[in-house]
């Protein structure tokens, strides 16, 4: 469009060859009202609806501006704007799922939610009188082992993925085997489907443990697995960019690699490194099936990370659907309870890594 | 923060072929020189900690998926070499029908593979789709919000993809299955009772398509802004639109990238559990249909998380074999597309010496620049409205030129 403009403006309007055999300005603009009232019209004729509409809006669209520049244009034209309005269609398909998960999350657990929602242990009762089953709607043991699991999790990656990229980023020479096996396995390890994580966590405790041997820690276990890699790739890219003028610097006055690596490198880079761990912390926070393997579901409240099945939200929101108590209705409304308590979360954790990046970030560098 | 995102995902040398001429190359050498000049003297404690620690970790890394792939194959053995006709634990229940390990595998990973494929054919042409968008056409003021936007998809949490599949997913797609069975029944894909609550394979892989787009997205994009600006303001310079601008000097160039962009995309799919496993209603079989209910083909995964609760001891292990094999498929998927795209910059780095040294230090000038979109898109226009339409060929053949 910005280009169209600047073409017009300077030449004028009629006799000019330069803009003969082009279409108008705003051509695009007029193509796609008129195939919108044009899809509308059609669809009322058989029943209206918003989705249908929008399709056929820009099919219409797409095929009467590939004729119109075929005509006036040329082919090469055509095909130019065919593609320039298949690839926004493209974009704009995306930002559809987008849109309606989060509202359709946020309609459905926002009746759910309120202050008893998340300080409550969820339970059902059974009535012996009137013989009915009641469930106090809960998510207290959920949340609390979201929260431990996460943190075992983060505890046990976040040493071992930053050492890692301190190695990769510092130690290693660039053609060591050692570095270019460990980068290759890296990246094929964030590629491990999640519930393989799981079934890793459940059967290296079945084997030590014994049978049965569900645990929160054994869920963080797995998701640590997961978790390693997104920070090793995290933090090496961000180790990668500091300067190496400041680590000449560093060791041009004597100072060993240990200090310059503690002193020099990482707070340099500390925006960064923090903005990828909360990321992979909010990546690995709303993973079901490896919780679900390893720590199986309860709505027992349980803070024990080391003894018993754990309870999680997304864990819950699953078994909310999948597995419903006596009162299926509470159940998905618990589950969307979870749902949207786990994007609150996520939200939160993706807020305060922009926020740290934006704060903390490193001048001059980028 | 998106720029982070793609950062993390992307090929792993990625920014080493962009920076690594600046920054890394120049940090590296006079750091081995310290160490050399510093090795024979004395080397202090909190050094050697620090190195042990370190390189402990990568070799930690190393033994964690070792122990990955040796502790599933510990667990599934009992299961892969069981007679299931004879088991009491396993010719009951949900392994009941099965003779053997590999009859019970078979068609979990046949549905694997199609769910996977379906959801691929979904999102990878729209997910380079919007890479193009983001990195070539819209606006660059705009770009990274929107390659934000697209990032955030990736961020939900799968679970709540599963949930809104259940019921968003599913109804929309009810009067499409209804549509495709009466008038298309005759294809075998199409064919079968069409489903009445819409819990069919077809909206199980439409909601994967939708998770697997960022992935693909955010890999396309990475590769599509690496594409020399020179060739293509090359190719507009010399009368091409955009479109050929990209067909001629950006594919050529992104080719390899977009292939492992589309296998891990594919990777990811292979694993999804949770969208599967809460939207589709399976039976463990090999089938092709599309828009029934009870006789879509069971994914791996899916499978494992709706049975592990309710397994025997050896149903447990056999669950576990599954996922043995399914580990063993994303591995070979995600190692075919590391190598891709480890391939690629080897090739790049050949290229990119060159590309400097020959048109001069003009050619740093709108490299990342952000005034230079300004540039192309006045270069775009001027082409675009002073050439006729007769110049097709030419700039091709000058672009093939000018990259080799």
């Amino acid at each position: 469009m910005t280009a169209l403009s600047q073409r017009t403006k300077p030449t004028g309007p009629v006799g000019n060859s330069l803009t003969t055999g082009q279409l108008p300005r705003f051509a695009e603009l007029y193509v796609l009202v008129g195939a919108a009232v044009v899809s509308a019209l059609l669809l009322l004729l058989i029943g209206f609806n918003v989705v249908g509409w929008l399709v056929l809006t820009a099919v219409v669209y797409l095929v009467a501006l590939g004729i119109l520049s075929l005509v006036v244009e040329n082919r090469r034209k055509a095909t130019d704007r065919l593609v320039r309005g298949l690839v926004t269609v493209a974009f704009l398909l995306a930002l559809i799922p987008l849109v309606s998960t989060l509202s359709t999350v946020v309609i459905q657990g926002a009746s759910e939610l309120s202050w008893s929602f998340i300080t409550q242990t969820g339970a059902s009762t059974f009535d012996p009188d009137t013989l009915e089953v009641k469930q106090t709607p809960g998510a207290l043991q959920a949340i609390v082992g979201t929260l431990i699991i996460t943190g075992i999790a983060a505890l046990i990656s976040i040493p071992i993925g930053l050492f890692t990229s301190i190695y990769l980023v510092e130690y290693a020479l660039p053609k060591q085997w050692l570095a270019r096996t460990v980068t290759f396995l890296v990246d094929v390890m964030t590629g491990i489907p999640s519930i393989v994580a799981g079934l890793f966590a459940f059967s290296l405790f079945s084997i030590l443990v014994g049978p049965k041997a569900f645990s929160g820690f054994s869920a963080a276990v797995a998701l640590s697995v997961l978790m390693i890699p997104t920070v090793v790739r995290a933090c090496e890219e961000m180790l990668r960019l500091v300067p190496g003028d400041l680590r000449e610097a560093s060791y041009a006055l004597g100072v060993s690699k240990f200090a310059t690596i503690v002193r020099i490198v990482l707070p340099t880079a500390i925006a960064g490194l923090i903005t990828g761990i909360m990321l992979a912390i909010a990546r690995v926070i709303g993973e079901t099936a490896p919780i679900f393997l390893a720590a199986s579901f309860t709505d027992n409240f349980n803070s024990n990370a080391f003894d018993g099945p754990m309870q999680t939200l997304p864990v819950l929101a699953y078994t909310g659907y999948a597995f419903p108590g006596a009162d299926i209705a509470a159940s998905n409304a618990s589950a969307w309870g979870a749902a949207l308590l786990l994007v609150i979360l996520v939200v939160i954790l993706n807020l305060i890594a922009r926020i740290v990046a934006k704060i903390f970030a490193p001048k001059g560098s980028r | 923060m998106s720029d982070k995102i793609s950062v993390q995902s992307a090929p792993p040398s990625s920014t080493d072929t962009l920076g690594s001429t600046t920054g890394t190359a120049s940090g590296g050498g006079p750091q081995n020189a310290a160490d050399a000049s510093r090795g024979g003297t004395r080397v202090r404690p909190g050094d050697f900690i620090f190195r042990f620690l370190s390189t402990g970790s990568a070799v930690l890394i190393m033994i964690i998926l070792a122990g990955v792939a040796l502790f599933l194959i510990i667990s599934a053995i009992p299961a892969i070499t069981a007679d299931w006709s004879t088991n009491d634990q396993l010719n009951t229940g949900p392994t009941a029908a099965f003779p053997n390990f590999w009859s019970y595998v078979g068609p979990l990973i046949w549905g694997t593979l199609w769910s996977a494929a379906i959801a691929l054919l979904f999102g990878a042409p729209v997910g380079i789709g919007i890479a193009l968008f983001i990195s070539h056409y819209a606006p660059r003021r705009l770009a990274s919000v929107l390659g934000y936007l697209v990032d955030l998809l990736a961020a939900v949490p799968s679970i709540v993809f599963g949930l809104w599949g259940i019921i968003v997913i599913r109804p929309f797609l009810i009067p499409l299955s209804d549509w495709l069975g009466a008038n298309l029944g005759w294809i075998p894909i199409f064919g079968g009772p069409v489903t009445t609550t819409g819990s069919t394979i077809l909206a199980g892989a439409l909601v994967l398509a939708v998770m697997i787009l960022p992935i693909i997205t955010s890999i396309s994009r990475e590769i599509f802004l690496q594409t020399p600006r020179l060739h293509e303001e090359a190719a507009l310079a010399l009368g091409a639109t955009r479109w050929e601008m990209i067909r001629m000097s950006v594919f050529p160039y992104a080719k390899s990238g977009i292939v492992s962009a589309t296998l891990l995309g594919l990777g990811r799919a292979l694993g999804e559990t949770m969208a599967i496993a809460l939207i589709i209603s399976p039976a463990i079989l090999v089938s092709v249909k599309l828009i029934t209910e009870g006789q879509n083909s069971q994914t791996i995964a899916a499978n494992i998380a709706l049975n592990f609760p309710i397994a025997t001891t050896l149903q447990r292990d056999a669950l576990i074999g599954t996922g043995l094999m399914l580990f063993v498929i994303s591995l070979a998927v995600n190692s075919i597309a590391r190598v891709i795209v480890n391939a690629k910059p080897r090739k790049s780095k050949k290229s990119k010496p060159a590309g400097p040294s020959t048109p001069g230090p003009l050619s740093r000038i709108p490299a990342g620049d952000f005034a230079s979109a300004t540039a192309i898109d006045v270069v775009a226009g001027s082409s675009r409205s002073g050439k006729p339409g007769d110049e097709g060929p030419t700039p091709e053949e000058d672009i093939e030129g000018a990259r080799y």
